[in-house]
């Protein structure tokens, strides 16, 4: 009965991180916006514009562990195949933006991407037909990953496949798209990818109040994405969410459809790393096969353990600290990074079952038994 | 005079010993001949020697046989990487000193030209090897004349070994069936005979003959091609049947040890690519300790990688998999971070480039069934060893002790655990003996592929499409699923390309797991849990 209350009231506070994190998130963005824009460049709180695009891009990797949070720590399925729903939003993206280049590129050429020209084809192929406008590709880029997390999802969780054999097949999902986009003749731009980006919605994208602009979305949008994963994972649909996870075989017997709830999740988590992978594109100007590749996916899922699964909050401190170490990490010493990356999934996985936010609570559970216990003695 | 024609002796003395006592005056007298008086000479020449004096003749056909103006030795020409060389035609020991200035053009005409084509198959074919008397009668396929024929009709009768002779009636039945002036009942009766040859050289003189004026003519080599091409297709399917069981033999080693981690302990070892690296890299360094014995060094790596693998695979499961017991993601994660370690402390010690590892002479070259079909011997091998591996882990876990173990605990570890199995050490020998078997597979891969810090990660998600194929904890349904995957793969590339090959027989597991969760040959019964 205890454990049934702390269960309750558990859910009840998991929203306490809520206001905090949005007024930390959002504070810190306008007041680095601001010092970039409005400071003179030798002022010593002066932001440059290469960090408010490496926040930018921390952000979106932070987006992107809320969504292999919401379906690894609350629902228990481990997908390695997440980099392939962000890909396909940075596809989305990419191709938006290619076409935004019009008659600008090397071989001046108003309908055809440059390495379409390249290879000598003579019209645009139908996937690319309507990616000229923006609402489109947007659409697109929630689309797609969404529809093909439902239809892998709809396979998967109705003929049951879970725990590593669902993992392995997600892995093998975001391989064949890694060999299939490395193809020239898919019309993705092969090996090259997607790049040399010139505008989006008619502004620079290289201009500082661009970057600024696209840095405030993602930080608003991940806000947003905050908020509604909180409330639906702390609704009824939640609770069931985490039943599955704890035993699924009992959820099921009771009379929930596990495979709906998990189908609906998955592609709620799909969509979101679309968003993200559509964000991170205009701000890192570049998008290519790479980023379908295994090693990827992987390593999303270590910033989720780091910071915590279970927690939103712990996603978005995994993502943005482990990028942070990265990011000193390889300007110091890149051979250390891979090092430092495998010590840390055994190192986590070992020793911090639940992260950086599981750590915080051992502590203050050890430190409220220390102090229950001194009035007795 | 006679100073040249002794300094000459003292330098080529060295270089050819045996020929300098009767070919040194034959050559000083080709070097100061007239190019009408060099014919008998040559004759000499090809009396006095044998099958040694070819590289002579043909350097001298291709023009490139030079004497130094002031020894009179001759040499010949070569062009390597557009550097002119002169070198020892008999040794071909390299002159690098000599210079365009120093040494002057033994010239050739066309009479002299067919005198030596002549000469050169006089003396391949009347050699006492009959695999040089075979390969001369193929080549002379192609530039069939009429004094080549003589030849071939002289000698024909009196050939004793049946390949040759086989051959030789083939280049006779072409030059049959290539005069116009002849019977054309006997060309056709020729073109017959022609109908069960794969030569290149005979479809191309078939293709000629099926325009030929006469109509039956016609008729007769189109029927012929048409036999032809149903035989080379045949042994190109044989030839792909062939690759893909390679290609089958090679997945079966790399994902046979994961089926057994994986089956007995229910964990997905994401270092498995990594011991394979391992034992590929074991191989490496067995060469370079014995760098004079690369014939024998094959011996010494199998089981050096068999330990090397083993004992790393052991380590990982003490001191990471066996704290992680009954929790398979963090297994898989954890695994993985090793894989990631493992691949960087290989890049920082040996570098991340590719690592040559030499072929022993043994299995290098390949089995030539007839000219359209010839299987390379090192994928031969490789196809035996995996199979032979797959015998020796059957048994293993069927007749050992260690084997009965490992299924009881793979079936049921509480009650394993019960009648007094040591669960832990079955566990640590299990991961020993999986990671082992890739080691062993890494001493395979090496003769195939480079070997390099990412060898293990291109396999590693092939493997674990064998394994899920297969069926988990099924060594048959593994070889099953490892051919099955080679073949699919190999019959599907001609049509679709290597990358959409790929990507089809991924789609197609991706599907068949949704159908059949449990792969290929599902456990049943206890087993199946």
């Amino acid at each position: 009965m205890t454990r049934l209350m702390k269960y309750f009231s558990e859910g009840r506070t998991s929203g306490k991180h809520t206001l905090p994190f949005v007024v930390i998130l959002l504070g810190v963005t306008i007041l680095a916006s601001a010092a970039n824009l409005f400071l003179p460049a030798d002022s010593a709180l002066y932001v440059s514009t290469y960090t408010i695009t490496l926040l930018g891009k921390y952000l979106c990797y932070a987006m992107l562990a809320l969504a292999v949070d919401i379906i690894w720590g609350y629902c228990g399925i481990l997908s390695l195949g997440h980099g392939a729903f962000f890909a396909l939003g940075g596809y989305a993206m990419g191709m938006y933006l290619m076409r935004q280049i019009g008659d600008r590129g090397v071989y001046g050429n108003p309908l055809l991407p440059d390495f379409m020209v390249f290879l000598d084809w003579k019209e645009l192929p139908w996937f690319w037909l309507g990616m000229d406008q923006f609402w489109f590709a947007m659409l697109m880029a929630v689309l797609v990953p969404g529809v093909l997390a439902f239809v892998f999802g709809w396979l998967a969780f109705r003929s049951r496949v879970t725990g590593v054999y669902l993992s392995i097949m997600t892995q093998a999902l975001t391989y064949a798209l890694l060999l299939a986009f490395f193809r020239n003749e898919m019309g993705f731009g092969g090996n090259n990818g997607l790049t040399d980006f010139k505008e989006i919605l008619g502004f620079n994208l290289q201009a500082d109040s661009t970057r600024v602009a696209l840095f405030l979305i993602t930080a608003i949008l991940l806000a947003v994405i905050f908020v509604v994963s909180q409330k639906i994972l702390s609704s009824r649909l939640g609770k069931v969410v985490l039943a599955i996870r704890d035993s699924e075989s009992r959820s099921r017997f009771i009379g929930y459809r596990t495979d709906r709830y998990k189908v609906w999740l998955f592609v709620y988590s799909a969509v979101i790393a679309g968003i993200a992978g559509a964000l991170y594109v205009p701000q890192v100007g570049i998008i290519n096969p790479g980023e379908f590749s295994p090693i990827n996916s992987i390593e999303m899922v270590i910033w989720v353990a780091v910071g915590g699964r279970g927690t939103l909050i712990g996603a978005v401190i995994g993502a943005l600290l482990v990028n942070y170490a990265k990011t000193r990490f390889t300007a110091i010493m890149p051979d250390a990074w891979l090092f430092a990356l495998g010590a840390m999934f055994v190192l986590v996985t070992l020793y911090l079952p639940k992260g950086l936010m599981g750590l915080y609570g051992q502590l203050k559970a050890k430190r409220n038994t220390v102090m229950n216990k001194e009035p007795q003695a | 005079m006679a100073l040249c024609c002794c300094l000459f002796g003292l330098f080529s003395l060295p270089s050819f010993a045996v020929e300098s006592t009767s070919l040194d005056p034959l050559l000083a007298d080709l070097v100061d001949a007239k190019i009408s008086k060099m014919v008998p000479i040559l004759d000499k020449i090809e009396k006095a020697s044998d099958e040694t004096v070819l590289p002579l003749f043909r350097t001298l056909l291709n023009g490139d046989l030079y004497y130094i103006k002031s020894t009179k030795q001759v040499v010949g020409q070569f062009d390597t990487n557009g550097e002119t060389l002169y070198k020892d035609v008999f040794t071909g020991q390299a002159h690098p000193a000599l210079t365009k200035r120093d040494v002057k053009k033994i010239r050739v005409n066309n009479t002299l030209r067919g005198y030596l084509r002549n000469a050169i198959a006089r003396i391949q074919l009347t050699s006492k090897n009959s695999s040089v008397r075979e390969s001369a009668v193929r080549e002379l396929l192609s530039k069939l004349d009429d004094d080549t024929v003589d030849i071939l009709e002289r000698l024909y009768p009196h050939e004793t070994n049946k390949k040759v002779k086989q051959a030789m009636g083939l280049a006779l039945a072409m030059n049959t069936a290539s005069q116009t002036q002849l019977a054309v009942s006997n060309r056709i009766a020729a073109i017959d005979t022609l109908a069960d040859s794969l030569e290149n050289d005979v479809r191309n003189l078939l293709t000629t003959l099926s325009n030929d004026e006469n109509p039956a003519i016609q008729e007769a080599s189109k029927a012929a091609l048409d036999t032809i091409a149903q035989r080379a297709n045949r042994f190109a399917f044989v030839d792909q049947l062939f690759f893909g069981l390679s290609l089958g033999s090679v997945l079966l080693l790399a994902s046979i040890g994961l089926a057994i981690t994986f089956g007995v302990m229910g964990v997905i070892n994401m270092a498995h690519g990594e011991m394979i690296m391992l034992g590929a890299y074991t191989t490496y360094v067995v060469q370079l300790i014995m760098p004079n014995y690369i014939d024998y060094s094959i011996w010494v790596a199998i089981p050096a990688a068999f330990l090397v693998s083993g004992l790393m695979g052991v380590l990982i499961e003490r001191l990471v998999i066996r704290h992680l017991h009954g929790r398979p993601l963090e297994t898989l994660l954890a695994t993985f971070g090793i894989s990631l370690i493992l691949q960087q402390l290989v890049r920082t010690i040996f570098s991340p480039l590719n690592r040559q590892v030499s072929t022993p002479s043994w299995m290098s070259g390949s089995w030539e069934i007839n000219p359209v079909l010839s299987l390379t011997l090192n994928r031969l091998y490789i196809l035996a060893f995996a199979l032979l591996v797959f015998i020796a882990l059957v048994i293993i876990l069927k007749k050992t002790s260690l084997g009965l173990n490992v299924r009881a605990v793979s079936q049921n570890r509480n009650m394993a655990k019960a009648m007094g199995v040591k669960t832990n050490w079955v566990d640590a020998m299990t991961f020993g003996l999986g990671s082992g078997i890739a080691g062993i597979a890494g001493v395979a891969l090496s003769q195939l592929t480079n070997v390099g810090p990412n060898l293990g990660q291109a396999y590693i998600i092939d493997s674990f499409m064998v394994v899920v194929f297969g069926g988990v904890g099924n060594l048959l349904g593994t070889l099953v699923a490892a051919f099955t995957l080679g073949i699919a793969t190999k019959f599907l590339e001609p049509t679709t390309g290597a990358v959409l090959a790929a990507i089809l027989v991924l789609v197609f597991i991706i599907l068949f797991i949704q159908k059949r969760p449990k792969g290929l040959f599902p456990q049943k019964g206890r087993a199946a849990e």
